[in-house]
C-alpha cells in the first residue's frame, strides 16, 4: 500500500459569471474542470513529479493532497502521521512580521506539542539542518535572500515531522545557482530523513534531477505515469515526446526534433475526445470523438492501438 | 557593427553614495547576429539593456562610457532626438506581452500607430504592412486577428504581436528582454525559432537578455556572461558551454540541470549568493565564492583577456609576460 493514494479524483471550480449577468443575459452556470479523474500511489521514500504547462492542473493536485481544497468527487487516502507544503514564492509564504525563529517553532507549538524550554533548542536544529545558524532565528524574513527564504520554509515544513512534503514549483522563483543549492539540500534531507516528495514543476530538467517517478498532465488528466529513466529515454505520449522536445538543447548536440505545434487548450473549452488531439500528430476519428483511458501508465489511442510505438 | 558599447557605467545615486549597477561593460553585436547576455537577477542584464535603448529610470545614469548605433553616439543624445531612435532604429520586447500593449485598442490599430509614427506610409499602405507583419509572425486568420484586443489572445500569440510591433520600424537593433520567460516551454519553443528566423531574414541584431541558458544556446551565436555589474566571459556560444573559462561560468553551468539518465549525481553548487550592489567586494567580485581563488584575486580587479576561443576576466587567464 503507498504511503499516498489518489483515486478518481476530479476537482471541478465555478467559473459562472455573477449572478445578474446570469438573470439578465440568461446564462447557464460554468464548471471548470480542473482536475478530471486522476489515480495515482505514492510509495513511502519516493520522489514522485507532477509535471505540465500552465493549466494542466498540477498545482490543484498538490493543493487537493494536502487538503486545501476537497476534491468534487473521488478520494484521497493519506496513510502517514503528516504532511506539509512548500510552495514557490518565499517572499509570499513566511509572515514577515515574525521573527524566522518563531516561524519555525509555530508548528513545534502547536502540531507537536512541545514544551516551551525544548522549542528553542529544537529551532536551532532545523536552522542548522537547512544550512542556516542558530543566530538567524532573531531576524525577520525579508532580511533573508530568496535562497535563505526558502530554506527557511522547508525548516518549517520540518518542524512538523511530515513524512511527506508537497512542494509545488519550490525552485521556480530562485536563480539557477540558487536553484542547485536547494534541489542539494532537499535530496540530502530526504535521504537523512527518509522523506517522500510530490515535486509539482513545469521545469523538465530539475524533474529529471530529482524525480524517481514522473507522471505527465495535460489539461487536467494524467497522461503518462513512468519511472523517470524510462520516461525520459524513452518517453511514449505523444504529448510527452513534444514537451521533451521542446526543452531548449543546452548540449548543442543539433538533434533532430519535431517542431512544437499549437497551444495549451482553454480549460473552459476543451476539445472533445483526447484533449491532445488538435496538436497531435496522430490523431485519427477516434481520438476526436472517444476519451483515451489511462491502460499501462498511458492514456493514448494510438499506443493503445498499437499505431505508434508505446 | 550595429551596436557597440564601450565601457558602460551605470549608477544609482543613493544617499549613501552611488550604486554602480553596470560597471566597465564592454561589448559589440554585428548585423543578422543574436548576441546572449546571461546572468542571475542583479546582474545587471536588464540595466544594461535600459541604458542602451534610454529607458534608464532616473536617477539612474549613464555615468561613463559609450553607446554607438552604427557608429553614430546615441548615449548623449537630447531626451527628444533619442525618442526618435526608440522604436524606429531600435526596438525592445519585454518579458510581459500585457505590459508591451494597450488594452483599449486592437492590436491592428496600435501596429498602425507604430508605423506610422516611424515611417512615412499612407494608412492604406501602412494597413498592408502591419497586416503583413502579423502574418510574418505567424498569426493565424490575421485578417480577423487585426481587429481584435491584446485580451482576446494567448500568452504565446500575444508575444508574437509585440514582436511583430518591435520590428514595424524595421529597427537595426533589437533588445528582448526575457522574452520566453513568461511562457509555457512549448510556446517558448516557437517564440525562440520565430526571433531566430527574424533576425536572420532581416538582418537585424538582437540583444537577448535572459537567466536561461538553455533558451542563449538555442538562439545566440555568442554569449556575454554578467555577474554583479560586470562582464565576466564572452565568447562564442559553443565554446562557453562547452568550456567555459571564468570560474563563475563554470559553476554556472554545472548548477544548471539537465535532462540526463542517470540520477543522483548532484547539481554543482556555488555556495553564497551573488552581493548586493552596495557590498561588491573589491578585485574580482566573485573572489568570495571562487573556489580558485588566490590573493590578488580580492586585491586587483581583473579585465577580460583572451581565454580559449572566448575572453574572461579572470586572474586565472593573465596573459604571461613575456
Amino acid at each position: 500500500m503507498g504511503l499516498l493514494e489518489l483515486s478518481e479524483v476530479s476537482r471541478d471550480f465555478d467559473v459562472s459569471r455573477p449572478w445578474l449577468n446570469r438573470v439578465l443575459e440568461g446564462e447557464p452556470r460554468r464548471t471548470l474542470r480542473a482536475v478530471d479523474g486522476l489515480s495515482l500511489a505514492v510509495q513511502r521514500g519516493e520522489t514522485l513529479a507532477l509535471v505540465g504547462e500552465s493549466g494542466s492542473g498540477k498545482s490543484t493536485v498538490a493543493r487537493l493532497i494536502v487538503g486545501l481544497y476537497p476534491p468534487s468527487s473521488g478520494r484521497v487516502e493519506f496513510r502517514g502521521r503528516r504532511m506539509q507544503m512548500i510552495f514557490q514564492d518565499p517572499y509570499a509564504s513566511l509572515n514577515p512580521r515574525w521573527r524566522v525563529g518563531s516561524i519555525v517553532a509555530e508548528p513545534l507549538l502547536h502540531l507537536r506539542k512541545e514544551k516551551a524550554a525544548r522549542v528553542k533548542e529544537r529551532v536551532d536544529q532545523l536552522l542548522v539542518q537547512v544550512g542556516l545558524s542558530p543566530e538567524d532565528g532573531e531576524k525577520f524574513p525579508h532580511e533573508f535572500s530568496g535562497g535563505q527564504r526558502q530554506r527557511i520554509s522547508i525548516a518549517r515544513a520540518l518542524a512538523g515531522e511530515p513524512d511527506l512534503l508537497v512542494c509545488d514549483e519550490p525552485t521556480s522563483a530562485l536563480d539557477v545557482s540558487v536553484q542547485a543549492q536547494i534541489l542539494n539540500l532537499m535530496a540530502e534531507l530526504q535521504r537523512r530523513l527518509g522523506l517522500t516528495y510530490v515535486f509539482i514543476s513545469h521545469n523538465l530538467a530539475v524533474v529529471s534531477e530529482v524525480a524517481d517517478r514522473v507522471g505527465v498532465m495535460y489539461a487536467g488528466r494524467l497522461v503518462e505515469l513512468a519511472p523517470a529513466a524510462e520516461l525520459f529515454a524513452r518517453p511514449r505520449h505523444p504529448y510527452t515526446r513534444m514537451l521533451l522536445d521542446a526543452v531548449p538543447d543546452l548540449a548543442m548536440s543539433g538533434k533532430p526534433r519535431t517542431p512544437v505545434a499549437g497551444e495549451v487548450p482553454n480549460p473552459l473549452a476543451l476539445p472533445a475526445g483526447c484533449a491532445f488531439h488538435p496538436r497531435c500528430p496522430h490523431a485519427n476519428e477516434r481520438c476526436r470523438a472517444e476519451r483515451p483511458a489511462f491502460v499501462n501508465s498511458v492514456a493514448c489511442h494510438a499506443i493503445a492501438e498499437d499505431r505508434i510505438r508505446g | 557593427m550595429i551596436l557597440e558599447v564601450k565601457n558602460l557605467r551605470v549608477e544609482f545615486p543613493t544617499r549613501r553614495g552611488a550604486l554602480v549597477a553596470v560597471d566597465d561593460v564592454s561589448f559589440s553585436i554585428a548585423p543578422g547576429e543574436v548576441l546572449g547576455v546571461v546572468g542571475e537577477s542583479g546582474a545587471g542584464k536588464s540595466v544594461t539593456g535600459l541604458a542602451i535603448i534610454g529607458l534608464l529610470e532616473p536617477p539612474g545614469r549613464i555615468a561613463a562610457g559609450e553607446v554607438r548605433l552604427e557608429g553614430r553616439r546615441i548615449d548623449n543624445l537630447p531626451p527628444e532626438d533619442m525618442r526618435r531612435v526608440r522604436g524606429r532604429r531600435i526596438a525592445m520586447v519585454f518579458q510581459d506581452p500585457l505590459t508591451s500593449l494597450n488594452p483599449l485598442y486592437t492590436i491592428g490599430a496600435q501596429l498602425e500607430e507604430t508605423i506610422r509614427t516611424h515611417l512615412a506610409l499612407a494608412p492604406k499602405a501602412s494597413r498592408e504592412k502591419a497586416l503583413g507583419l502579423l502574418k510574418e509572425v505567424g498569426i493565424p486568420a490575421a485578417e480577423q486577428r487585426y481587429h481584435h484586443y491584446p485580451h482576446q489572445f494567448s500568452g504565446g500569440t500575444r508575444q508574437r504581436v509585440v514582436i511583430a510591433l518591435a520590428l514595424a520600424a524595421e529597427p537595426s537593433l533589437v533588445i528582448a528582454d526575457e522574452p520566453t520567460t513568461a511562457l509555457d516551454v512549448s510556446i517558448q519553443a516557437q517564440i525562440i525559432a520565430l526571433l531566430k528566423r527574424l533576425a536572420a531574414s532581416h538582418r537585424t541584431a538582437v540583444m537577448l537578455i535572459t537567466h536561461d541558458m538553455g533558451v542563449i544556446a538555442e538562439t545566440a551565436q555568442r554569449v556575454a556572461v554578467m555577474y554583479a555589474g560586470r562582464l565576466v566571459e564572452i565568447g562564442p556560444v559553443r565554446d562557453v558551454i562547452h568550456s567555459p573559462q571564468h570560474p563563475y561560468t563554470v559553476g554556472l553551468m554545472g548548477a544548471i540541470p539537465k535532462i540526463s539518465l542517470s540520477r543522483n549525481k548532484s547539481l554543482t553548487q556555488i555556495d553564497g549568493a551573488m552581493p548586493r550592489l552596495n557590498a561588491i567586494p573589491p578585485g574580482c567580485a566573485f573572489n568570495p565564492r571562487c573556489p580558485r581563488r588566490f590573493e590578488r584575486c580580492a586585491k586587483e580587479r581583473p579585465d577580460l583577456s583572451p581565454a580559449g576561443a572566448s575572453e574572461a576576466a579572470c586572474w586565472l587567464h593573465e596573459p604571461r609576460r613575456a
